[in-house]
Parts: structure tokens; sequence; C-alpha cells
């Protein structure tokens, strides 16, 4: 097997043409002895199951979370505002509060939403590590991660964008975040032309996780 | 919303997140971010440190995270601040338009007035 690098970057520069969208996710952590990491989580959930601070199910639970609803939770709330002025004005006013509000708690999170504008677009980044509304968005793609993300969308952000297809004319403000300490990020595009009869599902599928990071917009001709 | 950096204290406060009493900074106040290296974890990135920006919006008060990092309760809680920041002053050879702009949160231990 070839030893493609799991980078966004790297996607399309695939050794040989077949497609490999389909595939069940590569167990890539399954060959040799477990990672140090590993072992001290695995240590850890035994002795909380053991103590009875939590138990297998609820650590299933909470890892079938974040795959099956947390990814889905940003479009959600933020087709809501894109459908209720007053709720938007909410959301940009305390993120944390209108999540609430909506039926969703954010834990821990503290949330800031951003507003694109006609005369400003957002992006988020997290230098320092991986910083992420995970309650909302669930984990974070790995290009996000990514060294070379993370270093370049700072300080040429207008090329980053680019690369993930994004061109803004020079008189749009590019407000970049950097989600370095206690604050958690989330971008309300601006609502496409087109879309005033939509319902908020239609609308939340136009409203991907790249358009609530900034790095990419809404198009209409993405729901089909 | 008027995003220049000379605007911001004419602009409503947006609110804070967290009880943030006795704040030395408000919002649109002008702030150097310490040009200071100690070792250990720290979250004012390298890259804006000795530069400046304006006060964006205080977040509130949070656990020190220098402290936290090390197992200890991080209190007294810090006042945390968004801080904006052109990006030409950031990037002396930054390419985009001058109006760009970064911002981030840092702690107020780490600001001095500019």
């Amino acid at each position: 097997m070839n030893d493609h690098p799991h980078d966004y970057y790297a996607k399309g520069k695939h050794g040989h043409d077949h497609d490999h969208e389909d595939h069940a996710p590569i167990e890539e952590r399954d060959e040799g002895p477990p990672s140090e990491y590993e072992i001290m989580s695995r240590a850890m959930q035994e002795l909380l199951e053991e103590k009875g601070a939590v138990t297998a199910e609820q650590v299933r639970r909470r890892m079938e979370l974040f795959e099956e609803e947390l990814p889905y939770r940003g479009s959600r709330v933020v087709a809501h505002a894109w459908a209720d002025p007053q709720f938007k004005k909410r959301l940009l006013e305390d993120g944390k509060a209108a999540c609430t509000e909506f039926g969703i708690d954010l834990e821990a999170d503290r949330l800031i939403a951003v507003e694109n504008t006609p005369e400003v677009h957002n992006v988020i980044v997290c230098t320092l590590c991986s910083c992420y509304p995970r309650a909302l968005l669930g984990m974070p793609p790995t290009w996000y991660k990514s060294t070379n993300y993370r270093s370049r969308v700072v300080f040429e952000p207008r090329a980053v964008l680019k690369e993930f297809g994004t061109v803004l004319p020079d008189q749009v403000t590019v407000r970049v975040h950097d989600s370095n300490a206690d604050m958690r990020y989330v971008v309300i595009p601006m609502r496409p032309k087109g879309t005033e009869s939509w319902s908020e599902e239609r609308l939340a599928a136009i409203l991907t996780r790249d358009t609530l990071v900034g790095v990419t917009v809404p198009r209409v001709d993405a729901a089909t | 919303m008027t995003l220049g950096l000379r605007t911001q204290g004419a602009e409503p406060s947006p609110s804070t997140y967290a009880p943030a009493p006795g704040h030395r900074f408000k919002v649109g106040d002008r702030v150097a971010v310490k040009r200071s290296f100690p070792p250990g974890h720290r979250r004012t990135p390298y890259y804006i440190r000795g530069k400046t920006g304006v006060i964006e919006r205080i977040c509130g008060a949070f656990p020190n995270p220098e402290e936290l990092a090390y197992g200890f309760d991080g209190e007294p809680k810090k006042v945390l601040y968004r801080v904006r920041f052109a990006q030409p002053t950031v990037w002396p050879t930054y390419s985009g338009p001058a109006r760009d702009l970064i911002e981030m949160e840092i702690f107020e231990h780490w600001l001095e007035p500019a």
C-alpha cells in the first residue's frame, strides 16, 4: 500500500487513479504496538470504569455523539439564524446563550459567532493547536490541524482561501480569528440570493463545515 | 459594523461572556502585547508578541492557563481580551490590503497600554 499522508493538501496527488472515496476508514493505527497515549487513555478508562465513574457504554455513546450528532449542529444553528434575524442578533451577542435557547448545550465551550458581510469575510484558525467549536462542528478536519493551514492562514489568508476556491476582492476585509485561548468561533456566512423561500433544513444543507470555518462560502448549486 | 481600528471606542461594547471585575482595559483601548519570552505553557503566540492593537471585546475572567497547564487551579482568574491587529503591523511584508485584520485572545498580564 502506498503511504499517503492524511493531509487535505495531499488530496489529488495520490499515486494511482482509482477512487478511494468509498473506502471504509483505514485502520491506520492497527499496525505495530499501541502508542503511549493509547495505553494511557485505555488505562484511564479502565480505572474510571473500575471506580464506577463511567461505563464503557457512556464512553461509546460519547464517541457516537461526536460522529453522528455534533457535526450537524452548527449548520442547524446558523440556518436558524438566517431564517430568524432576531435569533441571529442574539447569536452574535452571546453565542453560548443563543445555542442553549436553540436546545444545544455547548458544555464548557464559549462561543463567538462572527458574521460575513459584503465588506468583511471571517476565517477561523488555531495557531497554537487545534481549538475548534467541537460542540457545534464535531472533530476538526485534518487540514485544520495541519501546520500548513495554521501557519499560513494568519499571514497570507487570501492565498490560503484561494486554495480552497475562495477568491475575495481587495475591497473585502479579511478578518482572521486566532482561536488561541478560551473562546470558540463560528462564522455566519452571507445567505445566498435565491434561497429566500428555503426551509431551514434546506438552508442547513448548504451550510457545510467549511463555510462555518470560513474557508469557503455557501453555494446554492451545492444543494442538489 | 465598522471594522476600522480607530472607530472601536465609539461602538457599543459586545456582551461580556463572564464576569471580569476590575478589568484594566476597555473596548477601543490601544494595547501592546509584551515582547517577552518566558519558558513554559503560554497562550500568547510568538508572532504577536511586541505588536500593538486595539481591544475588540472583553471575554471575561478565566482560570490562568499558564497555571492550569501544570496542575494548579488557575486562580486568581485572569481577564481575557480579544485584541484586533491590522495585518501590516503584525507582518511587515503582508501582501494583502492594509485593512485586513487579525484578532486573538490575550490575557491581561500580557498587555500594556500603548
